[in-house]
């Protein structure tokens, strides 16, 4: 039998393929709920960036599933290869130490919290709940890089620019601050 | 819905047995290398000229007790090794290595899975090989480590932004993401390689060596390897580490070495293509034999320049990187896009 043939003979069914789908999909919702929980719940700051990149390799999961590549590995590189160290790098080098305790919280904190949290809680689910949904779309576009290129360059330049500007005047303003502290050896 | 979970597994394995065999047996060429320049004989105990040192090591490695000194973060500390070999693997995934090239596999490719934004997905990846560094350099409570982890976090941004830059260009001129794409671009013989200046960017040698560079500075090797400058740091990042958690960091090293040569051969050195135009019989076609033999050639020039080079302090690292490779890399960007829409209107 040819090399083709014997592929052809391990193609597994189309409802193993789904069920092999669902589960992926089902897998990364638990990647980003438990890095979310991971992030919110552990004392240690170290260990909560951990959570937070984490939940971002769920949700560039999510994200290749929702068929847009492209924006899944924009999602990994920007929020886990620079966000998320960047977080990180700072705090290595603002907290070296955390054996200590958090500060004593004022007696009124937890209650008022939980009160917080519930309203919070109450008003996202009566938005949910209340709100008309659309009808999931099937596929809007391809999601290639081509079609976001032009997206961008035509129908969103203006929104593109001043993206860009914002982002020239932040890095303009971190040279301005770190020249400041430094003399002329270095 | 094209899924086949034979193929699939068959390809992971050999992926992981291919990223663990180049580790165990680049290490038995790097200490080789070293021997010879520094006028020894390496290892020659275990096995003809020791080409079973590899073996003996992995067992001895795989038999050692993994110690976890007091204080340390433990669950980060046991994640940051899988952290460094995790990202290896994904990339692994898209490396095209081409077609075998002979036999009734001739047209069979050499790749896993290959994407349509291909170098996308590798740049994504390696980006998050970083946290690995910096988890395992922070929850080892050890100052040597969070110091390398610092130093390793600051080096590995400064050089990604040239070599992404450098990436763009290539995308610019072939006008794709997808590294088969890429590779196809430059078929017709070593002068339409990407490194050249004849395949219309004038600037292909400078491209070609601010990548070579940064992917020596990406991959954390002398002489950029201030992450685990041993006559400093003991070790680095993983000075706390035994047993098989060191062993999974340098897997991971040696993996992004071969990734590093793998990705410069198909970005500039033609992948899997020969050297001479597809018209000529038999060398003249495309075989996986080329892609390693580029791979490999790397490889030892990296080897090579470990061995050969003293290493940098950290001061003149990073301004390499933000006072030459960076404008370089942007002046280089610039250039070529504005070669590719000169050159048409002279009639090129």
């Amino acid at each position: 039998m040819n090399i083709q043939e014997f592929y052809n003979y391990f193609q597994i069914s189309l409802g193993v393929a789904d069920v092999v789908k669902e589960g992926v999909f089902l897998g990364f919702i638990l990647v980003t709920l438990g890095g979310a929980l991971m992030a919110t719940c552990s004392t240690r700051t170290i260990r909560a960036i951990f959570g937070l990149v984490v939940c971002f390799v769920g949700i560039a999961g999510i994200y290749y599933f929702l068929n847009s590549p492209f924006v899944s590995l924009m999602q990994l590189m920007i929020y886990v290869g620079a966000v998320a160290i960047t977080i990180a790098f700072a705090i290595m080098l603002a907290e070296p130490d955390e054996n200590k305790r958090a500060a004593k919280t004022p007696p009124l904190a937890g209650p008022f919290a939980v009160l917080l949290g519930a309203s919070v809680t109450w008003a996202l689910a009566a938005a949910s709940l209340g709100a008309k949904w659309m009808a999931p779309a099937i596929v809007v576009n391809e999601g290639t890089v081509t079609q976001v290129g032009e997206a961008l360059l035509t129908k969103y330049s203006m929104a593109f620019e001043l993206v860009s500007i914002v982002l020239l005047l932040a890095i303009l303003g971190s040279l301005v601050v770190a020249r400041s502290g430094r003399d002329k050896e270095c | 819905m094209d899924i086949n979970l034979v193929y699939m597994v068959l390809f992971l394995a050999g992926i992981i047995g291919f990223a663990a065999l180049n580790a165990a047996y680049l290490v038995w060429v790097e200490r080789k290398g070293a021997a010879r320049i520094q006028r020894r004989t390496g290892p020659s105990e275990v096995g003809f000229a020791g080409l079973l040192q590899p073996l003996a090591d992995g067992a001895k490695l795989m038999s050692k007790q993994i110690l976890f000194p007091d204080g340390i973060d433990k669950p980060l500390f046991m994640l940051a090794p899988m952290f460094a070999m995790i990202p290896a693997v994904m990339i692994l995934v898209t490396i095209p290595f081409g077609p075998v090239g002979f036999g009734p596999f001739a047209d069979f490719m050499l790749v896993a899975r290959e994407m349509n934004i291909g170098l996308l997905m590798i740049f994504a990846f390696a980006s998050v090989n970083v946290m690995a560094l910096l988890l395992g350099g922070w929850s080892s409570k050890n100052k040597y480590a969070v110091i390398s982890a610092a130093r390793a976090v600051s080096q590995d941004i400064a050089y990604e932004i040239p070599m992404i830059l450098i990436a763009i260009t290539i995308v610019m001129t072939t006008g794709s993401m997808h590294l088969s794409t890429i590779v196809e671009s430059q078929a017709g013989g070593f002068w339409n390689w990407n490194w050249l200046p004849l395949q219309g960017n004038l600037f292909g040698p400078v491209t070609f060596i601010i990548f070579f560079i940064c992917s020596l500075a990406e991959t954390n090797r002398a002489p950029f390897d201030l992450g685990e400058a041993e006559s400093e740091l003991i070790a680095g990042f993983h000075t706390e580490y035994s047993s098989m958690g060191f062993g999974l960091f340098f897997m991971g090293e040696y993996a992004n070495i071969v990734i590093g040569a793998a990705l410069t051969t198909i970005l500039f050195l033609g992948g899997w293509l020969s050297p001479l135009p597809a018209s000529i019989p038999f060398i003249g076609a495309p075989s996986v034999v080329w892609f390693l033999l580029k791979m490999y050639l790397l490889i030892w020039t990296v080897v090579l320049i470990r061995w050969t080079y003293p290493r940098v302090t950290l001061w003149s690292l990073l301004n390499l990187a933000w006072k030459i490779m960076i404008p370089f890399a942007l002046v280089n960007l610039l250039g070529s896009a504005a070669l590719i829409k000169i050159l048409p209107m002279l009639g090129l």
